[in-house]
């Protein structure tokens, strides 16, 4: 049981005032921004990343996980009362969650997606606390081809697994493996397209790139399309379920945590496709088939307590392999690395209060979350009444603040506006946001590992795939690789017979 | 490679320009193209010194890359070209069914890039008012009562909270000198 008395060190740490109000802050900023239209999680991390600059990393952490979960929260009121999702993992929540609001059934909606919440996050983090060590133990011995062999399924999960186009994925992917490359070459020194500049040999910092791809470029985006009349929010009271609502939802609320735990540990696109499964799931399940569309409220309780479950899923992957799986988790990562720190295997062994206190935090702000969110979702839902020019304008305000906070260069500002130009034409032709951050972050980490790899093989092409797991991992890739092959080749097969 | 245009050249000019239009998505190959030949041309050129460790130096992966965006380039353009389009993203504030506002995006970016050279001779708090403002009445909002008394409270708060309370530094310019 060396987890649990971990975990009580890490309440230790969490339960200090002073974590105790990061923790705080965290879930009412990621909260209120999460609320926000046109603010999906990944933004608002991104926006909040300089906030924990001046914090040491502990504080920083728990601050985070706060925002990554109180901003999941808070988009899910944006789908339910405003019935236009802004980010995929929403859209199921605003499926049965908005025709619930528009026949006064909202404050139900919402409080189902808030214990919703709390449940897929606690049974999540249960399950993180009990897998996390095992795992980060079981990869200790993983060496360089196995991690190249893991980046390599991310690259490609990421690029075919989520989206309607490959192409357009691989495209993303490429052009953030180019960012990756500006900059000094990590084991020779060699300068690689920095052009002569100075400032290029440094690297443009991931924190930029983020917050260009996510903020700037979608708020450009949104300003070439903006709603002359933004839809209007349904009015709520305070959110309360009845007996009767609580008998058809607690079976949802545990059922949807083991559907969106295991999505969010893997690589294939964090909450979009574990919060339809479980939607599926509940309509099956559900004794009200008839309610399917009009509001059923299992369809509000299931996938939001997937969503919050594959949250505590993401963290698995990304604190014991480095591997982020979502855009949230990614800027998470770039976060780790702005504080030196390498999440890996060894991250528990090294920074066991980091690790412990942010998992601790993370019940913590659960419960922080479930006890402020019930009374204020009147307050929240005020938020979407903002005015849409302050809105943007603010997002191009913050992120300009972040970006001249990562190292207090005008450069810095111009080129965040480039990226954020670039994030608006890929939001223009259909290219996927997230492969393009996944390749910036994990490209020169990847390149890394093939090059150590190649040089205990002694540039042998063998020595990456001369341990099992590497194998398995290859074979992982080349399926979802043949799969729409196999697809296509599947209906011939029964055409015939 | 696929040239975009060349084959056009004989169609009548509005025909032309409507079919450009319709396959605007091929600006997006050519950029992908002039980045896979100058990723391609900054590995092909770079003098690898005696400092290379391992078999794979530091050429490798950009050449690795820069081929790849060569590929897509061309995948892509060939799937335009077949009717394949991206899909413009949506979302809360996206009305798809307009045209798209330039005149908009361009005013930000001007006014986005001008907070950018301001914020170091007039230091944050002004500069940001500015960029806050500025946004603002690009976005459509013209309450000229209301919207520089939010610039400037929005900003001089975020200044303090940066500067003071998160240990943040941010340039006060000539404004902070003299309070």
């Amino acid at each position: 049981m060396n987890a649990l008395n971990s975990l009580m060190d890490g309440f230790g740490t969490a339960l200090t005032p002073l974590n105790l109000l990061w923790a705080a802050v965290g879930v009412l900023l990621g909260t209120a921004i999460g609320v926000l239209p046109g603010i999906g999680p990944a933004m608002a991390v991104a926006l909040l990343l300089p906030v924990t600059y001046g914090l040491d990393p502990v504080g920083a952490f728990i601050m985070f996980a706060g925002i990554y979960y109180g901003a999941m929260f808070g988009g899910s009121t944006t789908s339910i009362l405003l019935n236009t999702p802004g980010e995929s993992a929403a859209v199921v929540a605003a499926m049965e969650g908005n025709p619930m609001a528009k026949s006064g059934r909202g404050a139900q909606a919402l409080a189902a997606a808030a214990v919703g919440h709390f449940a897929g996050g606690m049974v999540g983090t249960i399950l993180l606390v009990a897998l996390a060590p095992t795992v980060a133990d079981l990869a200790v011995d993983i060496g360089a081809p196995d991690y190249f062999a893991i980046m390599v399924l991310a690259f490609i999960a990421v690029t075919s697994v989520l989206g309607s186009s490959r192409i357009r994925g691989m495209a993303s992917l490429l052009i953030g493996l180019t960012i990756g490359l500006v900059g000094l070459d990590q084991m020779t020194g060699q300068q690689r397209l920095t052009f002569g500049s100075l400032q290029l040999a440094d690297g443009i910092d991931v924190v930029i790139v983020a917050v260009g791809l996510f903020a700037i470029g979608e708020a450009l985006w949104v300003a070439a399309h903006l709603r002359r009349r933004p839809a209007e929010p349904i009015p709520v009271g305070r959110p309360w379920l009845g007996r009767g609502d609580l008998k058809r939802t607690w079976k949802s609320w545990a059922r949807g945590p083991f559907i969106g735990f295991p999505f969010g540990a893997i690589p294939a696109g964090g909450a979009e496709i574990p919060t339809f499964l479980s939607y599926v799931t509940e309509k099956r399940l559900s004794k009200h088939k008839d309610e399917w569309g009009k509001g059923a409220i299992e369809g509000v309780a299931g996938p939001e307590s997937a969503a919050s479950a594959s949250a505590a899923g993401t963290l698995v992957s990304m604190l014991t392999l480095g591997l982020p799986t979502t855009a949230v988790a990614a800027v998470m990562l770039a976060a780790f690395q702005q504080y030196g720190i390498q999440p890996g295997p060894l991250l528990f062994e090294r920074e066991p209060e980091l690790v412990w206190g942010l998992i601790a935090s993370l019940f913590v702000g659960m419960v922080l979350l479930l006890a402020l969110n019930l009374p204020l979702a009147p307050v929240w839902a005020k938020l979407l009444r903002i005015p849409r020019p302050y809105l943007y304008a603010g997002i191009l305000f913050f992120a300009a603040v972040g970006a001249y906070a990562v190292g207090g260069e005008v450069i810095d500002l111009v080129i965040l506006l480039i990226i954020g130009l670039i994030g608006f034409g890929m939001r223009r032709y259909g290219l996927p946001v997230l492969p393009a951050v996944i390749g910036v972050i994990l490209g020169p980490a990847a390149e890394q590992q093939l090059r150590r790899a190649l040089q205990i093989s002694d540039g042998s092409v063998t020595g990456l795939v001369d341990t099992p797991f590497s194998v398995i991992v290859y074979a992982v890739v080349v399926l979802l690789l043949a799969w729409p092959l196999v697809r296509r080749a599947l209906p011939r097969k029964g055409a015939r017979t | 490679m696929t040239t975009p245009t060349t084959d056009t050249t004989a169609a009548p000019a509005p025909a032309r320009r409507s079919w450009l239009r319709d396959h605007s998505e091929l600006g997006v190959c050519v950029l992908l193209l002039a980045l896979g030949v100058l990723v391609l041309t900054d590995a092909l050129t770079m003098d690898v010194d005696i400092a290379q460790r391992g078999p794979v130096g530091p050429k490798t992966v950009p050449v690795v890359v820069g081929a790849g965006l060569l590929v897509v380039a061309a995948l892509l353009a060939v799937d335009v070209l077949r009717g394949g389009r991206g899909q413009a993203e949506s979302g809360e504030d996206v009305d798809l069914s307009e045209p798209a506002d330039w005149r908009t995006v361009l005013l930000l970016t001007g006014v986005f890039l001008g907070a950018a050279v301001l914020i170091e001779p007039l230091g944050f708090p002004v500069a940001g008012a500015l960029l806050f403002w500025g946004a603002a009445y690009a976005l459509g909002s013209r309450s000229f009562h209301r919207d520089p008394l939010i610039a400037a409270v929005l900003s001089l708060v975020t200044y303090a909270v940066f500067n003071n309370l998160l240990g943040v530094p941010l340039p006060g310019g000539p404004l902070m000198g003299v309070l």
